[in-house]
Parts: C-alpha cells; structure tokens; sequence
C-alpha cells in the first residue's frame, strides 16, 4: 500500500510537468494547427537557465539568497528566457510558412528542435549537470509526512506551482481580452483578422506564454530529477503532446487530465513492471489510445470540413 | 501529370525557371533529354566512379552515399508522392538491418556458435517481404489517423523499435552491444569483402529500385498517391480506394528501407541500436527535403549530397571546402549586381584583415590561437578570423551572435542586407574556425537541422523537386 501511494505520488509529480509543456503544445496547436516538436526542447533550455541562475548565486552548497527566492527567481528566469525563445522561433522559423503546406512547417520544426538540442550540446556540454537539490532543499525528510509516506517539498512545489500556473491560464484564456482574441484566432484566423485582431501578435502571445510555461516546467524536472541534458526535451515533448491529444488538444483542463494519465502510466510501469520498460509501455499506452480516440477522451469527434 | 493541380498554375515556376540567358538555353537542353537517358548517365558515372580506384574512406563514405539514397528514395514514397508525415521510417531501416543481421550471425544458434548464415538472396528475399509486412501494419495505423497525428503515432513507432532493439536482451538482439560479427553478403560461392563491392551492390540496388519506382509512379498506384497527397476527400470520391494505397505507400517505403538496412549491416558488420534513433531519422529527412520531396533524383541527389556533407565537415582539411564553398556559392549565385558581390567578397576581406590588426595591436593573446581548419585553408584565414587563445567560450559567444546576425539579415530590407552580410560571414567564419570545426559530430546535426529550415523557407520544393501549387 504504501508503495503503491508513493507511486502516485511520483506519478503527479512527472504528469504535472508533462502538463505543464501539454498546455503549451496545446495553445500552439490551437492557434496554428502546428505541431511544435522544439517545445520540448524549449522545455530542456528552462532547465538550464534554472541551473545557471542556481550557479549565479553561488550554487547548490554556498547560497547567497535565501531558498524560495532563488526558487522564485529561477522560475521568471526560465519563464521570460524561454518565453523570448518561443517567441524568436515562431518569428523566423514558423511565421514565413504561415500559408505553406500543412508539411513544411512541420519539418521546420523537426529541425528546430534538433538545432536547439545540438545548439546546448555545443555551449554546454555534453555531460549533464546535477542541480544538487538535496544540498540546499531537504528532500528526505521535509515537507509532508504522513506515516511512512513522504511528498518531499519540491513536489510540493510542482503540485502548487503547476495547479496555480493552470488556474492562471484559465483566467487569460477565459476572462481577458488576449484570451478572447486568442480563441477568435484558434476558431477562424481569418475571421479574427477581419474583425481587428493583430493575430500576428496574438500568436507571438501565444508562444510566450506557451513556452513560458515550459521554461518553468523544465527547472521544476531539474529540481525534481537533478540531472538535466540536452537530449531529454525531444521525448518530453513528444509524451506532453499525446498528453495534450488523450486530454484533447486546446482544452486546458484536457491537458492537466492528459499529462496526469501520461505521468501516472509511466511511473506505475516504471514501478511494478520495470524500469527498462517504462518507456516502451507508454509508447504502447500512447498508440493504443491515439489509435483508439484520435480526438482524446473527452473531445468531441471533429467533422471534417470541406 | 500530377493530379488535382492546375496544369498551367503548376507549370508557372517550371516557365519562370527556364527563362532566358546561357541558364535557359541549358535548362531547354536539359528537359529535351529523357528520363530513360538520364538514368542511365547516373548508373554510368556512379560506375565510372566505382573504378577510381579512390582510397577506402571515400570509398566507405561512397556506399553510405547510396545507402542514404535508397533510404530517401523510400522515405520520398510516403512523404513526397503520398503526403503521409512517416516519422516512424528509421523503424523500417533498423528492421531491415536486424534482420540481416539475424539471419547471418550466430544470433539465432546457440552459445555463440551456429545460427542462420543464409546465403544474400534468401536473407534478401526475407527480410524485404518481412519489413513489407511490418510496414503494412503500421501502415493500418494511417487508416485511423491522419496529419499530424499519423506523425506523432509513427514516431512513437519509431521511438517503440529502439527501445525493444536497445532493451530487450534475451542473447537474441543483442541489448545496447548490438549484433557483431556478420557475414558479408554471400552468394553461390562468392562474398563481398570490399568496400568497392558494397559500393556496386548498392549502385545496382539504389538503380534498380529507382527504375522500378519510375514505372510504379507512372502506374495507377502513382496516380492513386499523388491524388490521395493532394485531396484524400476527392480522390476517395473518384472511386480510389485510399485506404489500401496509403497502407501500400508505407510498406513499399519499409521495403526499400530493408534494401537499405541489409546493405548497412552488411557493410558495417554491426548493427546497434544507435543506428536507428530519431538522429537518423532526422538525417533521412534532410536528405529528402534538400533534394525535394517528389523527385527520384532529388532524393538520391539529396542522399549524396547530405551523407558526403557530413562526411566532409568531420574532417578539418575538407571541412573548410564546405563551409567557405558554400558561402562563396551562396553569394555567386544570389548576390547581383556584380559591384554589390565584389563589394561584399571585398569589404568583407578588408573588414576581417582589419579587425584581426587591431585586436592584435591592442593585445596579442586575443589573437594567439590558430583557426580549426587545417591545411592552406587554414593558413590562409590566419590572418583574417579571429581566434583567440582559449577560445571556447569566444567561439560559444560568436555562435549566439551569429545566430542573432543571421536573424538580422533576414530582417533587413534589401538595401541594408549587403552591410549586414559582411559582419555576419566574418562573424560565422570566426565561430566556425574557433568552435564548429573542433565539435565536428555537433556541426554537422546543427548543419542538418540548418538545411531542413533554411530549404522549407528558401525553397520548399528542394533543389530538383518541382513547385506545388496548392489549388483551393
């Protein structure tokens, strides 16, 4: 029993993450019909802006500001540097195929997310680094304990973060009027365009608060896992856009559902199967699911138009 | 005839490139002669080439060089003529390859000892028909899903097949060690032992499958492709059945990803599950998309010219060849007037000389390093580029401020563009000379995932594929 809430507990931890980068893939899906595959790996640049500004304050052991401020600081960090870089890779990679076939900005973004994956490999290395987390947060025996059950405080922090990011993203996307134009512009782009809305920006928007998001996500799996590399965003990204799908694509609460499932699966057969395996049953999970409700579990199935 | 274009709007670019000057005149000679004769040149000078007598690692890069190729041309079924996103295709390749290598090392005896050992044409004959099958079942998966999430369903596929090769270890795949000690192709007494040999063998395999392919994308199949590519809605309701022709798509394209496969393992004499992950995958598409997705002799070109790319950034004597040829080329080709091209070649010569005399004048360890490229190349850039001592993270800063450059150029209006041109050729040489050129594996993923944006904004169509007007 207690294994088995400890695998949950696990399995949150990685799903909320996966939703975190699913809301992203989701809002850019929405807006452009493109699958972003350099999500991902915007997600792994977030890491790493987390781990230099943890460096920049005198790294894991010798701390010059106190624990949450760094924590916080590391979170806008990442969420206004990737921010910048979703919105600089729809600009020059994605804007000039805005009317090209569905194909070619699909292969602009393979490529971007392998330039961006090579691109951290030349400046920083192969090797991964360590955040250290257990020097400068007690992961242990902090936090919550509840018998033998323990939910350390970075998970605390993911459960928090994530649920409050989702629950902020809901407001824009619901109440403002960026939201508003941002559903015009999923709906119709053309339609939102006649109607006055800069759906340039609009996207640009988009991205930056996508990416944003993935930014955050990615220091929250470096606290979490310690070791970040550059090679993990391609398959984190692919997991959170089939979390984005099973959850249906553009509804936000489909997405936070989706990577849960996802999460969940994966540390559930990372835990009573094997680890080696873990990868390859969600794959199976994925394609079964894909395969079963194209459209997500909750969606309704889209008619095509002609 | 393609299908669902309008003849006259899709023939607008071929028009526009013919035009007139010295390039129409060649451009008319050229599209006189026919595809046959075409062919056959190719197969010509590939075996005219295969009697060099050239030393192995051309010879090596050579047989990679087709089988890159073959991997194109098959990739271009589904991809090009289809319009199916397969980003599962590596799984076919890797198929292909551990099927080989089953079927000729002791993986299927026992105790290091035993096993098939069949003779090429029977593993040939299998391993073909087996991918083929397998590449029908995912084939299916194109019935139920469609566009981008066709894609992501095969990449899993493809992500799938790596993990089961890289995990799975019961003595049979091998695990992360792979499958060592293959036998060479053999047949009726003989075997292949040369690198020249797997050249000619993959000459006669990537020219009879491209002829084969020619006559299939003349057939009804073709016609069934191209028009499921361009309206699936209204091909279906021009009685093709689209269900079966996109599961065929995708097993032909796994059949010639198993010629390639068994080629690969042949020649290499391993096969490890590193062979086959999205890096490949990734490397396939460049080739396709470089040289136009639709085009038999833009994927084989494509093929060539990526894998013997990257062949040539790998070392530091040919790489400068690259990297300067293709600034040169680039600036030849798009850069008129002629004062604009001689002022740019000029300024940007004077711009590095100066720079390097004055960095040097105010401190000379900021010029005491020496520039990556080896040979009369890099003699001749010492005194142009700038390389400092320690110059990683020099080269690491440059590589940033190159990448913002390039945006900026892009950027600029027309007539600022060719001010903006000299610093940033200076500029990429720097970082070239201070950083790429050490990471060679590096530059060259960089360099490839480089193509697959630049050719999708610059010229979608790639460099012989034919422009496609989409008409709504």
């Amino acid at each position: 029993m207690h294994e088995f809430i400890q695998t949950i507990i696990n399995g949150l931890e990685t799903g909320f993450l996966y939703a975190l980068i699913a809301l992203g893939y989701s809002m850019v899906y929405g807006v452009l019909k493109l699958l972003n595959f350099a999500h991902g790996d915007v997600y792994m640049v977030g890491a790493y802006i987390g781990y230099y500004v943890l460096q920049a304050f005198g790294g894991p052991t010798a701390l010059s500001i106190p624990v949450p401020l760094l924590v916080f600081l590391m979170f806008v960090a990442a969420a206004l540097g990737c921010g910048l870089l979703g919105v600089g890779i729809e600009r020059f990679a994605y804007r000039p195929l805005r009317d090209a076939p569905r194909i070619a900005p699909l292969i602009t973004a393979l490529g971007v997310s392998f330039i961006l994956e090579n691109s951290v490999l030349l400046l920083f290395g192969g090797f991964t680094k360590s955040y250290s987390t257990n020097s400068f947060i007690n992961v242990d025996t902090g936090g919550i304990n509840i018998g033998s059950i323990n939910i350390d405080p970075v998970q605390i922090t993911i459960f928090v973060g994530s649920i409050l990011m989702m629950y902020g993203l809901m407001q824009i996307v619901d109440r403002t009027t960026l939201g508003k134009s941002m559903r015009a512009v999923a709906s119709d782009r053309e339609a939102a365009e006649m109607l006055g809305i800069n759906v340039d920006r609009i996207i640009s928007y988009t991205f930056f608060i996508g990416s944003a998001m993935a930014g955050v996500a990615g220091v929250m799996s470096g606290l979490a896992f310690n070791q970040i590399s550059a090679t993990v965003g391609f398959l984190a990204g692919l997991k959170a856009f089939t979390a984005a799908v099973v959850g249906g694509i553009g509804s936000i609460p489909g997405a936070m559902i989706g990577g849960l499932f996802i999460g969940l699966c994966e540390a559930f057969a990372a835990t009573y199967v094997s680890t080696k395996f873990s990868d390859l049953i969600v794959f199976g999970i994925l394609i079964v699911v894909m395969l079963a409700r194209p459209t997500g579990l909750f969606a309704q199935p889209a008619l095509q138009k002609v | 005839m393609p299908i669902g274009v309008d003849e006259w709007v899709a023939q607008h670019a071929d028009r526009a490139e013919v035009g007139g000057g010295w390039r129409g005149t060649v451009g008319r000679l050229a599209g006189r002669v026919g595809w046959w004769p075409r062919w056959g040149l190719a197969v010509l000078a590939g075996l005219f080439f295969g009697q060099l007598a050239l030393n192995v690692n051309i010879q090596t890069t050579a047989v990679n060089c087709l089988i890159y190729a073959i991997l194109a041309v098959g990739l271009n079924i589904a991809v090009g003529w289809t319009g199916l996103l397969d980003l599962g295709y590596v799984a076919f390749f890797g198929f292909g390859a551990y099927g080989y290598a089953l079927f000729s090392s002791t993986a299927l005896g026992s105790g290091g000892a035993g096993g098939a050992h069949l003779p090429a044409i029977e593993t040939f004959a299998i391993v073909v028909l087996a991918t083929g099958i397998f590449g029908a079942l995912i084939g299916l998966m194109a019935l139920r899903v469609s566009g981008d999430y066709l894609a992501i369903v095969t990449l899993f596929v493809g992500q799938a097949f790596f993990e089961v090769v890289n995990n799975v270890d019961p003595g049979t795949l091998g695990g992360v060690n792979g499958l060592f000690g293959l036998d060479p192709v053999h047949w009726l007494g003989g075997q292949i032992t040369t690198p020249n040999g797997y050249y000619y063998l993959a000459l006669v395999v990537c020219a009879g499958l491209v002829g084969l392919l020619h006559f299939l994308d003349n057939s009804r199949t073709g016609r069934g492709w191209r028009s499921v590519r361009e309206d699936e809605l209204a091909a279906e309701a021009m009685t093709v059945s689209t269900g079966i022709v996109k599961v065929m798509a995708i097993s032909f394209g796994a059949m010639v990803a198993a010629f390639a496969g068994v080629i690969f393992a042949a020649q290499q004499d391993t096969v490890f599950p590193t062979n086959f992950t999205a890096n490949i995958l990734i490397l396939i598409y460049a080739c396709l998309v470089l040289g136009g997705a639709g085009s038999l002799a833009g994927a084989v070109l494509g093929g060539i010219l990526v894998t013997a790319g990257e062949q040539l950034v790998s070392s530091p004597t040919d790489a400068g060849y690259l990297f300067y040829g293709l600034i040169l080329l680039g600036l030849l080709l798009k850069l008129r007037p002629w004062r604009v091209l001689a002022g740019v070649l000029v300024g940007t010569a004077v711009f590095g000389v100066a720079l390097h005399a004055i960095v040097g004048a105010i401190s000379s360890s900021a010029t005491a390093g020496s520039p990556g490229s080896a040979g009369w190349i890099g003699s001749l850039v010492s005194h142009w580029v700038i390389v400092p001592a320690n110059a990683t993270t020099f080269g690491n800063v440059l590589y940033i401020l190159t990448i913002v450059l390039v945006f900026v150029f892009v950027r600029a209006s027309e007539r600022w563009r060719p001010f903006v041109l000299v610093p940033t050729i200076w500029v990429a040489a720097c970082c070239w000379e201070s950083r790429l050129v050490v990471n060679p594996a590096i530059t060259a993923q960089i360099l490839i995932g480089a193509i697959l944006i630049a050719t999708m904004t610059i010229r979608p169509q790639g460099l012989l594929g034919t422009m496609r007007v989409e008409v709504v």
